[in-house]
């Protein structure tokens, strides 16, 4: 092809700084396309190999020291094999006090300013029973339980078959081996659909930059759970993650002064929860939804 | 390199079109730059402080930004009322228009976009919706399933008219074989769209408000009547302002066409009513708060019945020959159906669907000044996107601005239709 | 003769260091790899006896034994008996003999360590939920060793019904941005 003289080239004829000019345009395009197309750019937690999602938790660590002054870990427990984790809530026992809430609060690292709680805790009427239409989050009795009224908290159902999974565009979120539904926080883009598809309203969102206070920050975290979130993107309850996978109970469970809250594995016949539903009747919130919670509800009395 | 060459000469000749103009075109454009600077300036500070900036909270997490990107995808459906007659019927009055709903498509979809865009939380994330640097979570997710079909639909029609416009302005026919077949493809794609839509509601079984069978029909037949609206409002000020001739025919069977997609709308909202007021189950919360308020939460209740009235009175209006042919009450039509449509579709869908929640709570939601101002914003970037592409595809429909250099062809006249 | 007898004391002070059951907070056994059914006798944290009340003998030793069913006016009149109160009465729960017992309804002397056998008598079912870890507030690991707590760390055996608590802050409503709250 006829070499068309180039605009502002040099006088000396020779196409010197053209041509570099040209060269480097194309070699970057190609370095990008080639970054971009091999996969060395950001990519879904969920995709990336072993060796490079720990150097990718390790620049997280570092981010998060340089941002809060303080040394954070981000772990990568794996699932356990042969576990699927359960939940079984006590709604005789339950009396409202609101002390799981905040301890949730402070293991998962949530949002203080907006205020974000994982844990939503409900007061029935006894008469009613369980009816939504009729619940009140925001009951500020002096003491609790109160006469005629009964409680049940929601979070996370951790369903078997979770409409969140399936309505993500981007699969920021899915269900891991051990039946914990988790969200990629570097993934999300933050639409919200998920949140639109929970029947629970157990998925919340960042409406503006979550805010922590210095000294309250839990510095032990997982990537999938309790690590500080940034603005725009969706959390929830992940089982306490960065505890349940070493074999400790979520930060609810252990808080509960009742003893309403009860956590294991389904799949272990030796386990609390298969003793509950051996022994006790269980059900499940919205069960006409078939989302099949991994979050019982029963009555031990 | 001459076709190059051509290109810029269309690209500097449209330039110069977009710079003409009188006084009333340059205070529109005025308006609309306005309207964008405003709508950019209150995006930038929701982006920096996040959405909170909006009234969307856990409750009720779609308002105002997702209820216009309903709108507007119906609005980007409604070319297919003008397709439709103008290519499978060869109906000449509309063939000789169909290009200004494809334009009109175009630009609502711009819009979609941009308020899908303005709405997620994570706006530098979008890529990630984007293979194969993204991940597109198909079959399941009906978001992934709309981001395809809409942009498949954006392309379909953005190529018909380029190609079309591009090769009248070079005096040559276009090539029926590419845009016949494209055509054609856009009418099922836009009913494609609509539906896909709303699946996106239908589908959540969590929200038993949307979870109706009906709604993807009732979202089509709404989009039939509320599109065209617009469309004969800036047919009749083509009329008016250009040499753009439009026959009255055109516009009567469009107006004729609305009436029966009213109708069924109508008839749609009309039956979802019976069903929720006669099972009379814990699902007719949602309806009621929307007609009737639920204690003394009544927000939304004058605009229900707004919508209601504005409806029937488009109807009536459009179902009367007489009252069709008559100007004003023709337009008095396409406002009260656009107004009504409007309504219904964006706090008549959105806000009833989340009230009460899934636990129950009644949020009162109403936009922010941010979410109007970012709004307003994006409207008039699909008005100037409008604009602009009117401004360069009438004259060359007219035959006013073509290109210069092939003497031979300079008697054979360009042929849109 | 010596020698061999302080061979043979050494053998058995041996033996019996051997076959001590040392305390079972230091040398308890591995826990298990999976959650276990539950436990015939867990470890429990001290029972929560009020300061200085233990141990009992060191009154009782001395005072006169009255089994006269009564309400106590000299000492102990603090306790409030609210638990079946119109059948029972202390000492169908404290050992008569020797107060640093109870008994159970066979007349077997139980350690205040483990109390629960003697709730567990009439309630059955809870003891049963308690062993498995059902009952009662569950700290410890669900994969190995579960912490236990004696009944009477959460309920007061002479008024066991659980006291209301105040409630932790409800959660803030959502608010409208410029709204006030």
């Amino acid at each position: 092809m006829k070499h068309l003289p180039v605009k502002n080239a040099p006088a000396t004829g020779s196409c010197a700084s053209g041509c570099s000019r040209r060269q480097f345009a194309s070699i970057a395009s190609a370095a990008a396309a080639g970054f971009l197309l091999t996969g060395c750019g950001p990519r879904r937690l969920r995709e990336m190999p072993k060796e490079r999602l720990r150097q990718a938790l390790d620049e997280m660590e570092r981010e998060y020291a340089a941002k809060r002054g303080m040394a954070v870990t981000v772990a990568d427990t794996p699932p356990m094999p042969d576990v699927l984790f359960a939940y079984a809530l006590d709604l005789s026992r339950c009396i409202g006090c609101r002390r799981c809430v905040y301890a949730c609060v402070e293991e998962n690292n949530q949002s203080r300013d907006p205020q974000l709680h994982w844990i939503r805790v409900l007061q029935m009427e006894k008469e009613k029973g369980v009816d939504f239409r009729h619940a009140d989050p925001y009951y500020n009795p002096a003491k609790v339980p109160e006469e005629g009224h009964f409680y049940v908290p929601v979070a996370c159902q951790q369903c078997r078959n979770p409409p969140c999974v399936k309505t993500c565009p981007t699969g920021a979120t899915w269900m891991e081996p051990d039946g914990i539904v988790v969200i990629d926080y570097d993934w999300c883009i933050g639409c919200r659909c998920c949140m639109a598809a929970c029947p629970y309203g157990a998925r919340h969102f960042n409406w503006a930059e979550p805010s922590i206070p210095a000294g309250e920050l839990n510095p032990a975290t997982h990537y999938l759970g309790n690590r500080p979130r940034p603005k725009g993107v969706v959390e929830k309850c992940t089982f306490c993650i960065q505890r349940v996978r070493k074999g400790r109970y979520p930060a609810c469970v252990e808080v509960c002064p009742v003893g309403a809250r009860k956590f294991g594995n389904l799949l272990d016949k030796d386990s609390e929860i298969r003793y509950i539903i051996e022994n006790k009747r269980v059900l499940v919130l919205k069960q006409e939804l078939n989302t099949l919670p991994k979050f019982f509800y029963f009555y031990a009395t | 390199m001459s076709f190059v060459r051509r290109f810029m000469r269309f690209v500097h000749g449209s330039v110069r079109l977009v710079l003409q103009g009188n006084r009333l075109y340059w205070a529109w454009i005025a308006v609309l730059l306005a309207m964008i600077g405003s709508g950019v300036y209150a995006y930038l500070e929701q982006l920096g402080t996040g959405l909170a900036l909006t009234s969307m909270r856990d409750p009720v997490s779609w308002g105002f930004y997702i209820g216009n990107f309903t709108f507007l995808v119906g609005v980007a459906a409604a070319a297919v009322v003008l397709v439709i007659p103008a290519y499978v019927y060869d109906w000449k009055p509309i063939r000789e228009i169909v290009i200004i709903g494809e334009l009109l498509a175009v630009s609502a979809i711009v819009m979609c976009m941009l308020f899908v865009m303005v709405d997620i939380g994570r706006p530098d994330r979008f890529w990630h919706l984007i293979p194969p640097w993204g991940h597109l979570n198909l079959p399941s997710s009906i978001l992934a399933w709309d981001s395809v079909v809409l942009n498949a639909y954006l392309v379909v029609n953005f190529v018909v008219v380029t190609h079309i416009l591009y090769r009248a302005f070079c005096r040559r026919h276009y090539e029926k074989r590419l845009v016949v077949p494209l055509v054609l493809l856009s009418i099922p794609m836009a009913v494609g769209i609509h539906t896909v839509t709303a699946f996106l509601y239908n589908g959540l079984a969590a929200r038993p408000y949307w979870n109706s069978s009906i709604l993807a029909p009732q979202f089509l037949a709404s989009a039939f009547c509320s599109g065209p609206a617009i469309l004969l409002v800036v047919l009749q000020l083509l009329r008016r302002f250009t040499r753009f001739e439009i026959q009255d025919q055109a516009i009567w069977k469009i107006a004729e066409l609305m009436a029966y997609a009213m109708f069924l709308n109508l008839f749609l909202h009309g039956v979802e009513a019976f069903k929720e007021y006669y099972s009379d189950t814990e699902h007719l919360l949602y309806t009621q708060y929307w007609f009737q308020g639920l204690g003394q939460h009544r927000t939304l209740v004058p605009y229900a019945w707004t919508a209601v009235a504005l409806n029937l009175l488009a109807f009536v209006l459009f179902i009367l020959p007489a009252a069709r042919r008559n100007p004003l009450a023709l337009n008095l039509g396409c406002l009260a159906t656009y107004s009504g449509c409007y309504i219904e579709k964006g706090m008549g869908l959105i806000i009833p669907g989340f009230t009460p929640d899934t636990l129950g709570e009644i949020y009162r939601y109403a936009p922010s000044i941010t979410e109007l101002r970012v709004a307003a914003g994006v409207f008039a970037v699909g008005f100037l996107v409008f604009t602009l592409m009117l401004r360069v595809a009438v004259p060359i429909s007219l035959g006013e601005f073509q290109d210069e250099e092939r003497p031979e062809l300079k008697a054979r006249a360009p042929a849109i239709a | 003769m010596t020698r061999l007898a302080l061979v043979g004391l050494l053998l058995v002070a041996l033996g019996a260091l051997a076959l001590d059951e040392a305390p079972k907070s230091s040398t308890a056994p591995p826990p298990p790899a999976r959650a276990g059914a539950g436990e015939e006798h867990p470890e429990v944290p001290p029972p929560p006896f009020s300061e200085g009340i233990f141990p009992c003998s060191g009154c009782h030793a001395e005072l006169k034994l009255n089994r006269t069913r009564r309400v106590l006016t000299e000492m102990h009149d603090d306790i409030t008996l609210r638990h079946d109160e119109q059948h029972r009465w202390c000492l169908d729960c404290h050992d008569a003999t020797d107060r640093d017992w109870l008994h159970l309804a066979s007349g077997e002397r139980v350690p205040f360590e483990e109390s629960y056998r003697l709730c567990g008598q009439c309630h059955g079912e809870k003891l049963r939920d308690w062993r498995a870890g059902v009952h009662g507030r569950r700290t410890g690991d669900w994969n190995g060793h579960k912490r236990y707590l004696l009944c009477a760390h959460c309920h007061n055996p002479h008024t066991p019904r659980f006291q209301a608590l105040e409630p932790k802050p409800a959660p803030l409503p959502p608010r409208r941005p410029g709204s006030e709250p």
